[in-house]
């Protein structure tokens, strides 16, 4: 934009509508760490019930089927309100366009590959494979 | 910078009070336990690898320095649970009057902490026990 251009911002943004995506950041950061408050708690009684067991016991502890499901449920929630939360670090503090870009692609491809890695080991530890 | 204007004034300027302590926190506790949830996934991918990988971690976990990163871990989530319950409730609309803010403040400081402590008390009250 030339500095001398009559148009103001309103017509160069009108028509062009909204992204429609203004709140699902918020939302979803809420209804994760709602969720989490939960899973959280259910999941420090687990490590405390574990508490330095041999691997027999773990292995018996984590494969109920109950405490199977809420550990990937937690893992996926987890590591989705982790994205949610340091994408907006990122946002905040990483200025430089091609460093941001690089930091929020590291983000993403970290946190998905640590919840599918945990999922994945839940998953085969349920199974007994 | 040519730009003359004014700046926005940031944390320097201001003195130290107990609602910034929180806000800078929150956001510092989240960052390690994106950690610690990194953490969690290596524990489990070791259960799931058999008993050889199982005994290598928590041989880990179990070291001193294990349980140093073990205990700021936990207390780095309790924190972001009190904390995190507290901004839900603000979310909400509740507690937003200047006392009510600090006291909610210090609630999550220090529930947090007594929190860890009953914990690791009783961690270690247990460990003493077998």
């Amino acid at each position: 934009m030339s500095r001398q251009s009559m148009r103001t911002p309103l017509k160069r943004a009108r028509g062009l509508g909204s992204a429609k995506h203004g709140t699902g950041h918020f939302l979803w950061q809420r209804v994760t760490a709602l969720a989490l408050v939960f899973l959280g708690v259910y999941l420090l009684g687990l490590l405390l019930w574990l508490g330095g067991a041999d691997y027999d016991r773990a292995h018996a502890l984590v494969s109920q089927p109950f405490n199977a499901t809420i550990l990937a449920t937690c893992l996926v929630t987890m590591f989705w309100h982790a994205k949610l939360g340091l994408q907006v670090v990122i946002e905040d503090y990483v200025h430089a366009p091609l460093l941001a870009g690089i930091a929020h692609m590291a983000n993403i491809i970290v946190c998905t590959l640590a919840a599918v890695a945990g999922v994945l080991a839940v998953v085969r530890i349920a199974f007994g494979v | 910078m040519a730009n003359q204007r004014p700046l926005s004034p940031h944390l320097q300027v201001y003195r130290w009070q107990v609602q910034m302590v929180t806000s800078i926190l929150h956001r510092g506790t989240g960052m390690v336990l994106v950690l610690g949830a990194l953490g969690l996934v290596w524990g489990l991918l070791a259960l799931a690898s058999g008993p050889q990988v199982w005994t290598q971690f928590t041989d880990c976990a179990g070291s001193a320095f294990g349980m140093v990163l073990g205990f700021g871990f936990s207390w780095a989530l309790a924190y972001h649970l009190f904390n995190g319950i507290r901004h839900l409730l603000q979310d909400a609309g509740a507690g937003f009057s200047i006392p009510d803010f600090v006291r909610s403040s210090w609630i999550s400081i220090i529930g947090s902490v007594v929190l860890v402590l009953l914990v690791w008390g009783w961690v270690l009250w247990q460990r003493g026990g077998s």
